[in-house]
């Protein structure tokens, strides 16, 4: 049994990473919404969406008398559309994440939790429901709920490299997947076909370090997973450098391949670029399928 | 030791370590560079990659190679090689081994190499184990055998004499040769000697000698002489040659004191030529300075020439009662006197009061009776501190009443009145010849030839001290010539005339001998042995074997018939000696010296001093094995790809090096230099407070706009004054708000300002107390202006007088408000007889521009403007305010309009004249 004092401590830990988690990425999610979406705001717009001609069909009751008394022709006032979508998060917490290759860069879980997290404020901002893949954390919408999806981010995966979650997918929602997507990838073709499968469809981000585009290493090195499952032994790391970049861009091929034939989209993104434009992208993604 | 060539190695077995190369080539190449171990999430996708070459696990051959060379170089390093090691067979032998130095002054030019030619000799006797001893010809002594490393110990005490050791010397050193065999290097100086022979048959009786000789030239330098008024220097040279020039220093003192080259003279050997000559000219008093010339560059006793009072003119005035040109030249009172000194010193010629300023030698006055009163005691100061007046009788003297009652204090002793004639026509005496001079006489020893006759003469009246005062008489016991001490310097009367009218004394040699004697003229460079005969010289400063001059200390006198004729030894060392009246130089060469080069017989090894320095290499080998270990370790770490963070630490280094200094102070300067003078530009002195410097520049900002708007003035942007460092000459006019707490400036600073105040600038001191407490008084700003100003060389001030000029230079102004209305400004006073001229509106005041204004007014708060042109501070209430503002700037417009314009004003008080004289 954990003495209560360890137990404690770590759960202050724990407590600790959270609010900045949280805070950086309300931070990073202030600057999108003061963008082109502020209109969909709740108290800005109201639920008035536009006028339209009287069709056939609609019922009278439905006549805005107001405007039509303006003119010759009568008018419907058209309400925003208020049911909400659900988006589906999976976010990848192994270890092979939890790699930075220079002290002054993030490492790929953290930037990959800021932007997830900071999509899902923007989603429950703009009123959707958000939540994970699988059955943890179904989709709800709120405050709360930004919590509760921080709190599930801050777990790590003890496995080297992760699977994609595709279970308890709600048929036509919207899907985030944000991984380094260096594991195997049949499960990551499994699970997009069964989404594909559902309806569902979405964004793929994959997030990787500098050092994983550039494989700057020479000499005789031994690689190793950050769990230290595989290991690689070579004697000019150089030597290998061109063989290793054109296996990442055939991974990247095949990725992207995926993404179009199931409707959804990829984008690779560098943990030394800026977070913002990788949130502004997912953003942006989400919305086009949205209209 | 093993000799490869010109290497040579101490532990030539270490060698064979080499030879262990080639297994080491072996052993290391088989050993790859260990792995670096790296995180790596995309190891996934290397799985199943293969290196491309098997072999590279092998270590690279460049790596290997440069492994063996740092080995070899370390096994290299430790065989201990020596490049040029010295040829044994110079000193081969294994008897004790003599060195003897010939240590004179002509070896002191290249002593160093001499000595490290020994040291070197002494460290292969040391590693042969002989023993040696050292004998130095200048002062031999017996030679003691030792071990030749306590010897190499006490080398570095041998030194050079600054004389050539002569017969005495050598005899005492071959009677001092030990019997038994023994070799001999014997290190001479070059110049030939008669007993060089003796001395090599001596030592060749005991052994093998061998000679190392300079092959330098030696160069010398002769006692400079005078000729046709310049100073005339000849050099010499032991060994003809090719052209060549030396520079000869001048040293002295200069006018502070302090010694110094008062001229370079060059000199040129033509080509093959063994003497050349330097000629100087240079004014007298400059002449008299030379202490020493030099050859420059060569460090010998020989080298140096010290001039004695044979260069030294002495300067003599002429003053005759009368001039009478219309007279016959040779009755002149003054043309025997000048035929006797023209040679040797420089006559000067004019009014006594114009004389004395120039600080002559000697004053002679030919039949003067009496001197105005200024005269007299302007002569007695000059005489009190050395100076030698000489007076001759004449008519007039005989005739007035000059030291009859009384002893005048320009005369020796006193006369009778009237003076007597012997000899002539109408007397019945013959005419009177000199006495034999007494001992304590100055003239003792002189000749007195026959024909020497006196017929008329001044009489002492006798007294009690006549007796000590006389220094020459004649046969019958008169004075003929009386002296008497006065302070340092002395009065002399010849109680004849300076020309033949009296006596004949003036037409014979004697006349001139006894002007020498009296030092009044200079004398030859060198005198004769029976006139320093029972002299004594006390030597004032003696030359070292290199030319060094040295403090004489308590070395004993010499006696003068030595000082003229001895050779130079121990006894007597070369130098300036003083006599009684003039001091004498023994220099080194003089013209009779011998300098021609040694020839030594064949069998003789003679050997230069200039030969391969043995070079020991282990240190560097060493030092080349680490800097390949440490390309090493450079190149292993790269090669096993771990240099990236060291490359990164290694340019930062490198930038860091490479760091340009900062060194733009002058840029700085000229920049403010060009800044301040390309226009007309106003400064204020910054106080260190930023407030009160900010108020200061804004306030100079308003003034210089509104000089802009309203005059043809248009000043560039203000600038702030560091006194410390900025050049004020720039500025016209500098504005001083004083603070309590403003550091106080440095001397230097002072004397800038004071240099600026002299040069027409302009201070304007602001206290910005509103003056109250009336100029100064006990208000911290007030106190603080006295202690800032109190080193200003500032004039008398006053308040600003009603019709001073600062009131209508620009704009008639009868208040000079700034911020506050205080009432008085205070500027330089009018001069005190400055008056008020019927019908003219103001005086006719001081013509130039007072240096400072100074009053408590806070004028820049009131000027004070903002980069736009509006009033940064408010100045009183309303329109009141604002009429207060724009008379504070009518005051800085005239303010500036008076620094930049003087007086011009002031000449106003002339249109009526010039209206009139126009008849308008």
């Amino acid at each position: 049994m954990i003495p209560a004092l360890a137990l404690r401590q770590q759960a202050e830990e724990e407590a600790a990473r959270l609010p900045a988690l949280l805070a950086r990425a309300e931070k990073l999610a202030g600057t999108v919404l003061l963008g082109e979406h502020g209109r969909r705001r709740a108290g800005q717009g109201d639920d008035f969406w536009q006028y339209r001609p009287l069709q056939p069909g609609d019922s009278r009751r439905s006549i805005d008398w107001r405007r039509s008394a303006k003119g010759d022709s009568d008018f419907v006032r058209e309400r925003e559309w208020q049911i909400a979508q659900s988006v589906l998060l999976w976010l990848d917490g192994a270890a092979s994440m939890r790699f930075s290759s220079d002290k002054n860069l993030p490492t790929k879980a953290e930037r990959a939790r800021l932007l997830t997290l900071a999509a899902a404020i923007l989603l429950i901002r703009g009123g959707e429901r958000v939540g994970l893949t699988g059955w943890t954390l179904p989709p709800r919408r709120g405050q709360e709920q930004v919590l509760r999806l921080a709190e599930a981010f801050t777990t790590d995966d003890p496995d080297d490299y992760a699977t994609p979650e595709a279970r308890g997918m709600l048929p036509h929602a919207r899907a985030i997947f944000v991984s380094d997507f260096l594991g195997n990838l049949d499960p990551v073709e499994a699970a997009l076909t069964k989404a594909a499968d559902r309806g569902v469809r979405g964004v793929m981000l994959q997030v990787l370090d500098p050092a994983e585009e550039a494989f700057p290493f020479e000499g005789r090195t031994i690689f190793e997973s950050v769990g230290k499952s595989v290991a690689h032994e070579t004697l000019k790391a150089g030597d290998l450098r061109s063989r290793y970049l054109d296996r990442l861009a055939e991974r990247k091929a095949r990725l992207d391949t995926l993404c179009r034939l199931t409707g959804w989209q990829y984008r690779c993104h560098h943990t030394n670029a800026s977070a913002q434009s990788a949130l502004l992208w997912i953003y942006r993604a989400m919305d086009g399928g949205h209209g | 030791m093993t000799l490869f060539g010109a290497l040579g190695f101490t532990a030539p077995w270490l060698l064979l370590g080499l030879l262990a190369l080639p297994i080491l080539w072996l052993i290391l190449r088989a050993v790859p560079p260990a792995p670096i171990r790296r995180l790596f999430p995309g190891v996934v996708l290397l799985l199943g990659l293969k290196d491309d070459e098997q072999v590279s696990d092998r270590t690279p051959w460049w790596l290997l190679l440069l492994r063996m060379l740092a080995v070899a170089a370390v096994i290299l390093g430790l065989a201990g090689p020596v490049l040029n090691p010295e040829p044994e067979a110079a000193g081969s032998g294994d008897g004790p081994l003599l060195v003897v130095m010939d240590a004179s002054w002509a070896s002191a030019a290249d002593w160093r190499a001499r000595i490290e030619a020994t040291d070197a000799l002494l460290v292969q006797a040391s590693r042969a184990d002989r023993t040696a001893a050292l004998v130095r010809l200048t002062d031999p002594e017996p030679p003691v055998f030792q071990s030749a490393d306590s010897l190499r110990s006490s080398l570095p005490g041998v030194v050079p004499d600054p004389w050539q050791p002569g017969p005495e010397e050598v005899a005492r050193f071959i009677a001092a040769l030990p019997e038994g065999g023994f070799d001999t290097f014997w290190l001479s100086d070059g110049l030939a000697r008669d007993d060089r022979e003796e001395m090599l048959a001596a030592l060749e009786d005991r052994g093998a000698v061998t000679v190392f000789e300079s092959p330098r030239s030696l160069y010398a330098l002769q006692p400079a002489t005078y000729a046709d008024g310049n100073v005339v220097l000849n050099l010499r040279r032991l060994r003809p040659g090719p052209e060549a020039e030396v520079s000869i220093a001048a040293h002295g003192l200069d006018p502070a004191g302090n010694p110094a080259i008062l001229a370079r003279i060059p000199g040129r050997f033509e080509s093959d030529a063994r003497e050349a000559t330097a000629e100087l000219s240079l004014p007298a008093e400059l002449r008299a300075r030379i202490t020493r010339f030099e050859i420059e560059g060569q460090r010998s006793a020989g080298a140096v020439a010290l001039p004695d009072d044979s260069l030294r003119r002495r300067e003599v005035a002429l003053i005759a009662g009368s001039q009478d040109r219309e007279g016959l030249e040779l009755l002149s009172p003054l043309h025997y006197l000048t035929r006797a000194l023209e040679p040797n010193v420089d006559l000067l010629d004019g009014a006594l009061m114009d004389i004395l300023p120039a600080n002559p030698d000697v004053i002679v006055l030919a039949d003067v009776a009496t001197l105005s009163a200024a005269e007299e005691d302007a002569v007695l100061e000059w005489m009190e501190n050395g100076g030698l007046l000489l007076r001759f009788a004449g008519p007039r003297l005989a005739a007035s009443d000059v030291s009859r009652d009384s002893e005048d204090p320009l005369m020796p002793v006193r006369l009778r009145a009237g003076g007597r004639t012997v000899g002539g026509a109408m007397s019945w005496g013959e005419p009177k010849s000199l006495a034999p001079f007494a001992s304590e006489s100055p003239f003792f020893g002189l000749e007195i030839p026959e024909d020497v006759t006196v017929t008329a003469q001044v009489m002492a009246q006798p007294d009690p001290t006549l007796a000590d005062r006389v220094i020459a008489q004649l046969d019958d016991g008169t004075p003929l010539v009386t002296r008497k001490r006065v302070g340092q310097g002395q009065v002399v009367l010849v109680h004849v005339t300076a020309n033949a009218e009296w006596s004949s004394l003036p037409l014979s040699g004697l006349f001139v001998q006894m002007l020498e004697r009296l030092a009044v003229s200079s004398t030859p460079a060198m005198p004769e042995v029976q006139d320093m005969e029972g002299t004594v010289w006390q030597p004032e400063m003696v030359l070292d074997a290199f030319g060094a001059p040295r403090d004489a200390g308590n070395l004993p006198g010499v006696a003068g018939e030595d000082l003229v004729t001895a050779p130079l030894g121990p006894d007597l060392r070369p130098g300036l000696y003083q006599g009684a009246e003039r001091s004498l130089a023994r220099n080194v060469v003089t013209a009779d010296t011998a300098l021609e080069p040694v020839v030594w017989p064949q069998n003789v090894p003679v050997q230069g001093m200039i030969r391969a320095q043995e070079t020991p290499l282990a240190g560097w080998l060493l030092a080349l094995a680490i800097a390949l270990l440490l390309a090493d370790v450079i190149a292993s770490l790269a090669l096993s790809g771990r240099l990236r963070s060291a490359r990164a630490a290694a340019t930062v280094l490198a930038a860091l090096m490479l760091m340009p200094q900062t060194g733009r102070a002058q840029d700085t300067t000229d920049a403010m230099a060009l800044a301040a003078t390309s226009e007309v530009t106003l400064a204020h002195v910054l106080t260190g407070d930023d407030r009160i410097d900010d108020t200061a520049q804004a306030g100079l900002r308003g003034l210089s706009d509104t000089l802009f708007f309203r005059t043809s003035v248009e000043p560039a942007d203000p600038m702030g004054v560091d006194l410390e460092t900025d050049e004020l000459a720039f500025f016209p006019f500098l504005y001083w708000p004083v603070t309590p707490d403003q550091p106080t400036p440095s001397a230097e600073a002072y004397a800038k300002l004071n240099t600026y105040l002299r040069s027409g600038g302009m201070i304007l001191f602001d206290t910005r107390d509103a003056d109250v407490a009336r100029f100064g008084g006990s208000s911290p700003n007030g106190r603080k202006l006295q202690a800032l100003a109190e080193p200003l060389d500032i004039p008398p001030l006053e308040p600003i007088p009603q019709d001073h000029v600062l009131t209508r230079t620009f704009y008639l102004l009868q208040d000079f408000p700034g911020r506050h209305a205080g009432r008085d400004v205070w500027v330089e006073a009018a001069p005190p007889d400055a008056e008020l001229i019927e019908g003219m509106p103001f005086r006719n005041l001081n013509d130039n521009v007072t240096p400072v204004v100074i009053g408590g007014n806070d004028w820049a708060t009131a000027w004070a403007t903002d980069a736009r042109g509006n009033p940064s501070f408010p100045v009183g209430r309303g329109f009141a305010g604002e009429r207060q503002r724009e008379i504070a700037y009518r005051f800085g417009v005239n303010l500036v309009m008076h620094v930049l314009t003087g007086n011009y004003k002031s000449d106003q008080v002339h249109v009526p004249a010039l209206l009139d004289r126009l008849g308008q």
